[in-house]
């Protein structure tokens, strides 16, 4: 297979890609960045993770998730509450729960999280489980549009505020801190820390790979037909809320398994990172980057939380103007994100009578413009359409 | 007894302030289907226009009287700014408008922290608001804050001014033809887009009243406005689109379920439950509590 | 293809509001007949249609097959083999002409089937492609197809279905005259295997392939039978020139063969069929515009506009 006919296949393409990212994120990465760097690269991989579902159920299914938090607190606090019960020893109660706490033993609803099957079960399924439940009761109803984006807003709010409430069991504003042991890996220690990144990395990019399935299997394309047109969908025989359903679902899901994958990355959980302002945070990275494409989806999640510690650091005032102007310009101007710059560079040289060479060229340039963030070269595994960009301009 | 009644009154205010707010949503969301989450920053320019206002006139009571009417200009001045510079772009993507007034946003709240500071600052209330009115006296005192009072007598002010200008004048009539059906009014001669920009006005103007009764219960703050708006967004979804009976009633009803459950649990748990009977109640009512009955397909 | 069958109103009845938009209607279809509802804007058709398809609430009783369809919800109805095109022709405008199809033909798919990729084109699927005429245009975007093929893309994804009950709502409404000619030669082999139901105004279109016609009146059936027992019945003639404009009454022929039965005497004219006899010009018909068109019969003519 000659290049320029490998960037025509897509299936190619997104192999090629995923490889380029398996390289940069397993070698290159590891080896050009210092261990504090590589810690904040796994917490970026994490918020990635979310955009990876956003992608699904946004970009696709046109269901504007504001409450993604929820899902990641779900999983946080579910794998940092086992890694408290852990930390704290047999017969011990957690550090905060003996500062504030007026309880001698664990509640009830904390114990089953010692065990580390079921805490890790419970980081993805349980997020999976209040997504499945609260879905079905919001799209069997038919409520959509903005008042789905609303409810799982109202959602964040109502969450984080309940965390807040329950000092005692949860932490309250503080979260859960201090987490010092990964299934019995000291935390501290830089090669454990190293650990976390690799098993992150790979996450991240199995998590692509099967939500790439997803998006291109039959189920894919009838989740954009939902989007298009989710009352001509029933008339074809299905329950269009069972499709959307299942977007929710998996979008919490790796939402949860974010969560999770984050605490020991960072050694906190806390009502501050799944409330109102994250959980449209998350949504920003992916639509900056491009919704409707998995690679555009990554890259925006991993550049904006690249953005927000370089800037937010040194100039705090300036990143929450360049934040607002990143929302601002993403959404007005560039619907399509980053990744359809691309798209719309291409054709504009075809229209310029380029030719096919020149379009060969272009596939190959798209790989590069995708190199500017450490996630590197991710830039090809989705070479998705962007909505309302006809396929047919693409090549 | 006397302290549930108690608690319904301190819920009926919640609600009014809520139902300020929505009012103004109401018109926005309901006629435009534009989301604006900058709604909560117009509030604060609200607040804090009374703020500045009560800085350079001496009497508080007259401070707070001016106040009303140059919070409505000065919110409803940047409604009509945001909607020439950004909405008119995105009607057809109401999630879009989402994401990109919560932009616009973050950008007022960070402006307000670089002009008043980050911490909240305070407005002192008149002398004629500061008092209580003891509706039952003796050992178990039932008692009515006057500020509360005020804000009560302010949204209904307000709603009454908003249905009669609905009803009555032509700007009225041409609001609620746009909101019935735009390209109807549009071939019927309508400019739909000087309507769409005049109820942006009216709408944010309304936030801004909003706002200067916020400033008789609670501080000023650049995030002032964020957390109320969701409510507020929530009482515009259960009341049912550009529906002003509906956004009445429900504005009411969560502010007294709020506090009552507030009293009988926790803030936290009160939270929580009320957003569990809002999710039960589309289960019965999906579209809201009113809606225009309509044959659309959508 | 299992066996025809047939459909069965009784007293159906629709209400909006304290509107009756459809006042008791009975209708019998046979099984494999190709039967045309018309009627005046505001009759009733659509809401027939909506009524039996589950889109809007309704009393009486509607059975296909033998089974009760009334109470059903939109997607079980289409399980049961019965499927409709929109006056707006409703395709998924950012999916190709095949994916539109391959989603048609998977309602009854499993689980694991959906999960995995489409490979190749199915069976069921190439066929319709080649019925409706669309085998060369596979692979484009349903959205950037002209507005006859999008209806014809309908019809096959109704095929793909495999659904036993088609209701059209308006097929033909912008087409050109062979388009309407190939329409209707598609739609009279369709119903050799399945049973057709078509809302229509074009009233040539209606003699040329009609086997019986079924004219709908303020919610209710006026008259029912063949073209030619249609065009005799003193009543469907007195509510159509009974309300035409004076003009239209000139034309000596009382036939109404070659009197506008469309909406063209209803002051209608954005509707564009206004076959004025065999005089005027072939107008070519727009479909109606979303938000409907401002004036028409009664009240009933309101209701009938339609937001799609």
């Amino acid at each position: 297979m000659t290049l320029p006919t490998l960037f025509k296949d897509p299936s190619a393409r997104a192999w090629t890609g995923v490889g380029a990212a398996a390289v940069a994120l397993f070698a290159v990465a590891p080896l050009a960045l210092s261990d504090f760097r590589l810690g904040l690269l796994a917490k970026y991989l994490c918020t990635a993770m979310v955009a990876v579902g956003i992608c699904l159920a946004w970009g696709r299914g046109g269901l504007l998730t504001l409450g993604q938090g929820v899902f990641f607190g779900l999983g946080g606090y579910a794998m940092a509450m086992h890694l408290k019960i852990a930390d704290a020893g047999p017969g011990n109660l957690p550090d905060f729960m003996q500062l504030y706490g007026t309880a001698t033993e664990l509640p009830w609803w904390w114990r089953p999280f010692g065990n580390p099957l079921f805490a890790l079960a419970a980081t993805v399924l349980l997020p999976m489980a209040v997504a499945a439940i609260l879905g079905s009761f919001i799209f069997r109803r038919r409520v959509k549009g903005a008042y789905f984006a609303i409810l799982s807003q109202a959602l964040a709010a109502a969450f984080a505020i309940w965390l807040i409430g329950q000092q005692a069991t949860t932490g309250g504003t503080n979260g859960l801190t201090d987490i010092q042991g990964f299934f019995g890996y000291d935390l501290d220690d830089p090669v454990n820390q190293r650990m976390v990144y690799f098993v992150i990395a790979a996450v991240l990019l199995l998590l692509i790979v099967l939500v790439r399935q997803l998006m291109h299997s039959r189920y894919g394309e009838l989740l954009v037909a939902v989007r298009d047109s989710e009352e001509r969908v029933r008339f074809l025989g299905y329950d269009p809320a069972n499709v959307k359903l299942v977007a929710y679902v998996v979008a919490a899901g790796t939402a949860g398994l974010a969560g999770a994958l984050f605490v020991p990355a960072v050694g906190i959980i806390s009502p501050a990172m799944i409330g109102i302002v994250p959980s449209i945070e998350f949504v920003i990275g992916a639509a900056v980057g491009g919704r409707a494409s998995l690679a555009g989806a990554v890259l925006g999640a991993i550049g904006v939380a690249w953005a927000k510690t370089a800037l937010s650091e040194e100039f705090p005032a300036a990143w929450t103007y360049f934040q607002g102007l990143l929302f601002i310009v993403a959404l007005a101007f560039l619907p399509g994100g980053l990744v359809s710059l691309a798209g719309i560079v291409r054709r504009r040289r075809a229209s310029h009578g380029s030719g096919d060479a020149g379009g060969n060229m272009d596939g190959g340039r798209d790989g590069d413009a995708g190199g500017r963030a450490d996630g590197d070269t991710v830039g090809n595994a989705g070479e998705e359409k962007a909505p309302a960009v006809p396929l047919g301009g693409a090549v | 007894m006397t302290v549930i009644l108690g608690q319904t009154f301190t819920g009926i205010s919640i609600g009014a302030v809520l139902l300020l707010i929505a009012l103004g949503l109401s018109l926005t969301f309901g006629q435009m289907n534009v989301i604006n989450m900058a709604h909560g920053e117009f509030i604060m320019a609200g607040a804090y226009t009374t703020y500045v206002l009560q800085k350079s006139i001496s009497g508080a009571g007259v401070s707070l009287l001016v106040a009303l009417p140059v919070a409505f200009l000065v919110a409803g001045a940047l409604g009509a700014l945001l909607e020439w510079v950004l909405i008119r772009r995105l009607y057809l993507r109401p999630l879009d408008t989402l994401l990109v007034t919560w932009g616009v946003s973050l950008m007022l709240q960070q402006l307000a922290r670089d002009i008043f500071g980050a911490p909240n600052v305070q407005t002192r209330a008149p002398d004629w608001l500061t008092g209580n009115i003891t509706v039952i006296g003796g050992d178990d005192p039932l008692t009515f804050a006057n500020s509360r009072l005020f804000i009560l007598a302010l949204a209904v002010a307000a709603v009454v001014a908003l249905s009669l200008a609905l009803r009555l004048t032509s700007l009225g009539r041409r609001i609620r033809g746009v909101v019935q059906n735009r390209d109807l009014a549009e071939v019927s001669g309508i400019s739909t887009s000087r309507v769409d920009r005049t109820t942006f006005f009216l709408g944010s103007g309304l936030a801004g009243v909003a706002g200067v009764a916020l400033t008789l219960v609670g501080p000023i703050g650049p995030t002032m406005g964020t957390n109320i708006i969701i409510d507020a967004f929530l009482v515009i979804v259960v009341g049912g689109i550009g529906q002003l009976k509906g956004t009445v009633i429900v504005a009411f009803a969560l502010g007294v379920m709020q506090s009552v459950l507030e009293y009988s649990t926790t803030v936290s748990v009160a939270k929580v439950l009320v957003l569990v009977a809002i999710v039960a109640f589309l289960q019965w009512r999906p579209q809201g509590l009113y809606t225009l009955r309509t044959r659309s397909l959508v | 293809m299992s066996e025809l069958s047939g459909l069965g109103i009784r007293g159906l009845r629709v209400s909006f509001d304290g509107f009756t938009a459809v006042d008791g209607v009975d209708l019998d279809v046979r099984p494999g007949d190709l039967r045309f509802l018309i009627g005046p804007n505001g009759a009733g058709k659509t809401t027939l249609v909506d009524a039996v398809t589950g889109l809007v609430k309704a009393q009486g009783s509607v059975r296909f097959g033998g089974e009760e369809l009334l109470g059903r919800s939109v997607h079980r109805i289409a399980r049961s083999g019965i499927g409709r095109t929109f006056q707006t022709a409703t395709v998924f405008e950012e999916l190709t002409v095949l994916q539109n199809l391959d989603i048609a033909a998977g309602a009854g798919r499993g689980m694991l089937t959906m999960l995995r990729r489409r490979k190749g084109v199915p069976e069921p699927v190439a066929r319709a492609l080649e019925t409706v005429g669309l085998a060369d245009l596979a692979d484009t975007l349903a959205g950037t197809l002209a507005h006859g093929q999008k209806q014809w893309l309908e019809i096959g994804m109704l095929l793909v279905q495999d659904v036993r009950l088609l209701l059209l709502d308006e097929p033909v409404a912008g087409m050109s005259h062979d388009e309407r000619q190939a329409t209707g030669e598609l739609l009279e082999h369709i119903s050799e295997e399945r049973t057709v139901v078509v809302i229509e105004h074009d009233m040539d279109f209606m003699r040329s392939f009609a086997r019986s016609v079924s004219v709908l009146h303020a919610g209710r059936v006026l008259s029912e039978g063949t073209v030619a027992e249609v065009q005799a019945d003193p009543r469907v003639q007195e509510v159509y020139l009974g309300h035409a404009a004076v003009g239209d009454t000139t034309l000596g022929d009382t036939a109404l063969g070659d009197t506008p039965l469309g909406n063209a005497p209803l002051g209608n004219a954005a509707l564009g069929n206004a076959d004025l006899g065999d005089t005027g010009p072939e107008l070519p018909d727009e479909p109606e515009p979303a938000g409907g068109t401002p004036g028409g019969l009664t009240g009933a003519a309101v209701q009938e506009v339609r937001g799609a």
